[in-house]
């Protein structure tokens, strides 16, 4: 009962909190109706006993994905008046079309048999069910090489958004690490004058140290 | 030892003219006037040896009809295209004429175009021409006599337009070129006929043939069949009527005299339009078959004939007067062929081609002594100046309008007569238009003379002329009244040609005289055609006649019992009288006959009919297909219209591409549901 | 209790939300990468739900990799759209259509 009564709470909050993200008129409004959702349907999780991906949730999609989201929304300056205009038009249509899916979503379990019966609650789990622990050993063993392809991807991610976004900015001297690498001795020593053929004499000091070049010729 | 014909010299006859034309065509300038001029002259010259050598051979020595091919081009399908020449006594009599003919030509030439620039072109091109109608004459298949008609076509073309910087020769030569096109068309259909029914293109099996072509018949459709040698006869008459220029494919030749008098004299007085009559001759065996045809030929002949006589009595150029004059008696010509009387044709055709020749070069004399003024109303009084034109052209006139003992006398006669004895449908008519001819001819030819020769001097007036009809507005005249070359000084006395022009004009005055008394007896009745000629004993209108000739000096001392003499005199005195005597005696009548005279101006609205109805139609239609067809239809709405349509089509397409992520989101939001529901709603 | 009919329910019009959403933001590209989020959510939110109730644990360690990749989703997107900044100036979604047809 009580459940009943926070799991219909936690949906108004949720479903208010959808329509804040699209409503709004500020975008960082949008984002931080954003992150409400997802902190409720984290809770609506953690109803259902699925606690692990609800603080997955909590920790990678709002703690990484929103933060970024909202860094981004402030970093860019954007024109919030213009951003208003325009909205009620395209509002009929869009509710019509939503209406449509949702009905359409909605009225699956309707049309058809699923095989299941819907109108029961959840199966009830064992004493010692540990949801991490259950998740941990189908990850590993059975979708390891999933995991690892996630792994990769997203190292790829990473490597995508810093080459998207890297610039070289005029003025800067950044290291140029394949020029450095590439030197040769030939290009940093000059001998003046051979200490041991001509003994020390007045030139031997002006053997200098390898001259430092430049590395990176600036951009 | 009877001789035999040589190939070799017939091949001689036909290609010397070629290679002389050749050589003063591609040479001319290389070699100068002069060698032009030796070198087509001794070319003919040969030729016409050769061809009375040949004649000799044939008629004298009893030599064998020649008909051999001499060499064969290709075999198409069975049908053979041959050149081979058919040597008798039909062809042999066209030989000399042509290469007499055009020998004076060619010699008066030598003076006519004396200052012309053209001088070499001229006569390389009257050489070709003999060529081309030595080869059309000669020939003994259809392939070679069509090739030869063309040839004759293309060098008279190319003479009418001689002065080619002149827009009425550029509108003559086309004019002729066209019409005679027309008749070749049917020409080409008598031909297709022909090969249709024998597979062959060779006279004798087309002779052969003839009686079974007579008993066919030929589909023009499901239900109506014409029989199939009539329908063959008329096509080739069609060619005939084209080259012949009878009525309605006459129109080209009075425009002709655009050309110099020469060609005027040889192509369209002696030799080019004669080949009609030639071929409706050498095709007898094939006419005979089919009266209707026959009928069809007498008809056409007999209106030529005197309608175009008509017209010579009211036109004021010379050279014109003449060319109607050429018209009307070519409508003899066929009038004769008409009723059968092949013979009758040939001989007045070889009388015609010495007389009128005759008369156009004295015409061209004339011209030439007015200082290249060709209006007869500005002549006048030159019988003391040019006495030998005078006299010959007197002597081709007596011929022309049949004066006893003279040739014309003979071979209009006998037309006359053989007319009258025909029972053909269409002879009566026929008759009563030959007859009714003989004082238009006498009328027109004998006003020339008066005007032209006696009377008060017009010439050195400026525009004071007296005309014997009251002032005509003959708009063709206005641009025809010249025939320069180059320079022409007006005004002086005229003064008679030199002797390279009188000199061909005393030579044609014989035989234009002559030639009818000593062969009539022959050519008529004694059997000198042989069997060139066929003629059924049914249609034979000259062996009839032949009961009523008693040699040719009684003929012509008979004369007097007959109408034509009558006429013939009348007409004479009528000219004299309204050209001498009294010119303004007809005055009075302009105003009543102005309608009349509205006609016969307007050549009885034939090129007003060709050049408005005709001419205009073809560019209408052309314009029709051109900018409804060509322009609207294909390049507009196919062409333009299919690549428009790709455009407009895109153009609506490439909306769907705003650019806008959010039309595409909901695309395919739009798809999504759409694929939801029909999940939904499979069952 | 709670019934799968709740959880779908409440999915479909998450679902349904941010599809509106994607639709109504005519102006702002970065609204259109969070209503990708929330759909996101919605069909984590079915997965879940179907992973608990018919006890597989498929469901929710697919659920693990929709996270991962939403996240890496979410840091390129928001790459490009700081590039797309950088040369345009505006993130006005009525603004980018240089693939205009």
């Amino acid at each position: 009962m009580f459940v009943q009564i926070l799991f219909y709470a936690f949906s108004a909050v949720l479903l208010a909190a959808a329509l804040g993200v699209i409503v709004s008129r500020n975008p960082v409004h949008s984002a931080l109706s954003l992150v409400l959702a997802f902190f409720t349907s984290a809770a609506l999780w953690l109803l259902i006993e699925v606690e692990f991906l609800a603080i997955v949730l909590v920790l990678v999609y709002v703690g990484a994905v929103m933060v970024l989201f909202l860094f981004v929304v402030m970093m860019l300056d954007v024109d919030v008046e213009r951003v208003r205009s325009g909205f009620t038009r395209h509002a009929g249509l869009g509710l019509v079309v939503a209406l449509l899916v949702a009905a359409q979503m909605v009225g699956v379990f309707w049309a058809r048999d699923l095989g299941v019966v819907a109108t029961v609650g959840a199966p009830p789990l064992p004493e010692d069910y540990s949801n991490t622990r259950a998740l941990g050993e189908v990850l590993y063993t059975q979708y390891v090489y999933p995991f690892e392809l996630a792994a990769v991807l997203l190292l790829v991610a990473i490597v995508a958004a810093i080459t998207l976004t890297l610039r070289q900015r005029p003025g800067l001297k950044p290291q140029d690490v394949a020029k450095q690498v590439a030197v040769r001795r030939e290009d940093r020593v000059r001998l003046v004058k051979d200490v041991d053929a001509a003994g020390t004499g007045p030139g031997a000091d002006q053997a200098t140290g390898p001259r430092q070049g430049k590395g990176g010729e600036g951009a | 030892m009877t001789p035999t014909i040589d190939p070799n010299t017939l091949l001689a006859i036909a290609l010397l003219p070629l290679a002389a034309a050749i050589i003063a065509g591609l040479f001319g300038r290389l070699i100068g006037r002069t060698a032009a001029h030796v070198v087509t002259i001794a070319a003919v010259g040969a030729s016409f040896v050769l061809s009375a050598l040949v004649a000799w051979q044939l008629l004298a020595q009893g030599a064998p009809v020649f008909n051999e091919a001499v060499y064969t081009w290709l075999v198409s399908d069975g049908i053979r295209m041959e050149v081979g020449f058919l040597i008798d006594p039909l062809s042999v009599v066209m030989m000399c004429v042509v290469t007499f003919v055009s020998l004076c030509v060619h010699v008066y030439t030598i003076g006519y175009m004396h200052e012309d620039a053209g001088y070499q072109r001229f006569f390389a091109y009257i050489s070709l021409f003999t060529f081309a109608m030595l080869m059309l004459v000669m020939s003994n298949n259809f392939m070679q006599l069509f090739f030869g008609w063309e040839a004759v076509g293309v060098v008279s073309y190319l003479l009418i337009g001689f002065w080619y910087t002149r827009p009425s020769a550029i509108f003559a030569n086309l004019k002729a070129f066209l019409v005679n096109r027309v008749g070749d068309f049917g020409f080409v259909l008598g031909i297709a006929g022909i090969v249709h029914f024998t597979g062959s293109l060779d006279y004798q099996d087309a002779f052969a043939a003839a009686p079974e072509i007579a008993a066919s018949v030929t589909w023009l459709s499901s239900e109506w069949s014409v029989s199939a040698i009539t329908l063959i006869c008329i096509c080739l008459f069609i060619g005939a009527m084209g080259k012949s220029a009878q009525v309605p494919l006459h129109v080209w030749l009075p425009d002709s005299m655009e050309g110099p008098t020469p060609i005027s004299a040889l192509i369209h007085a002696a030799t080019m339009v004669t080949a009609g009559i030639y071929m409706v001759a050498r095709l007898s065996p094939l006419f005979e078959q089919s009266e209707a045809a026959m009928s069809f030929v007498l008809v056409v002949g007999a209106t030529t004939a005197l309608f175009m006589g008509v017209l010579g009595i009211v036109n004021n150029d010379i050279k014109r007067v003449v060319a109607y004059s050429t018209l009307s008696q070519l409508g003899y010509m066929t009038v004769a062929l008409g009723v059968s009387a092949y013979s009758v044709a040939i001989f007045h055709l070889m009388t015609h081609a010495f007389f009128k020749a005759l008369l156009f070069l004295a015409a061209g004399s004339v011209i030439m002594g007015m200082h290249h003024e060709q209006d007869m109303r500005k002549m006048g009084g030159l019988a003391k100046v040019m006495p030998i034109t005078a006299v010959t052209c007197w002597l081709g006139s007596l011929a022309a309008i049949g004066t006893p003992f003279f040739s014309g006398f003979y071979s209009k006669d006998f037309i006359i007569e053989a007319a009258h004895e025909s029972q053909r449908w269409g002879a009566t008519y026929a008759y009563w238009c030959v007859l009714a001819g003989v004082f238009i001819t006498a009328l027109y030819t004998f006003r020339l003379i008066f005007m032209t020769f006696h009377g008060a001097p017009r010439w050195g007036q400026g525009g004071a002329a007296h005309d014997a009809h009251a002032p005509d507005a003959h708009a063709h005249d206005a641009h025809d009244a010249h025939d320069d070359h180059g320079h022409g000084h007006g005004g002086g006395t005229p003064h008679e040609s030199p002797w390279v022009v009188t000199l061909p004009l005393l030579l044609l005055a014989v035989p234009a005289v002559a030639i009818g008394y000593f062969t009539v007896q022959p050519l008529l009745f004694g059997g000198f055609f042989g069997d060139a000629i066929q003629v059924l004993p049914k249609n034979d209108v000259v062996a009839a006649l032949a009961s009523h000739f008693h040699g040719a000096a009684s003929f012509a001392l008979a004369a007097p019992t007959h109408p034509p003499f009558w006429l013939a005199l009348a007409g004479v005195l009528t000219a004299w009288w309204i050209v001498i005597k009294r010119p303004h005696a007809l005055d009075g009548l302009a105003a009543p006959l102005a309608p009349l005279r509205r006609v016969l101006d307007n050549k009885y609205y034939f090129d007003w009919f060709n050049e408005h109805v005709l001419a205009a139609g073809s560019r209408g239609l052309g314009r029709l297909f051109w900018k409804a067809g060509d322009q609207t239809l294909i390049d507009g709405a196919l062409v333009n219209g299919s690549a428009g349509l790709v455009g407009v089509l895109a153009g609506v397409v490439r909306r769907v591409q705003t650019g806008f992520l959010y039309t595409y989101a909901f695309w395919m939001v739009i798809g999504l549901a759409l694929l939801l529901g029909w999940f939904l709603l499979r069952a | 209790m709670i019934t799968l009919q709740h959880m779908l329910t409440l999915s479909g019009l998450l679902f349904a939300l941010s599809v509106a959403g994607i639709f109504i933001n005519r102006k702002n590209v970065i609204l259109l990468l969070m209503c990708i989020e929330l759909m996101l959510l919605a069909v984590n939110f079915s997965f879940i739900s179907f992973s608990r109730f018919l006890g597989d644990l498929d469901g929710q360690v697919f659920v693990f990799f929709v996270l991962t990749v939403a996240a890496a989703e979410a840091a390129i997107g928001l790459a490009i759209l700081v590039v797309l900044f950088r040369e345009r100036r505006t993130i006005n979604v009525e603004d980018l259509d240089t693939l205009k047809g």
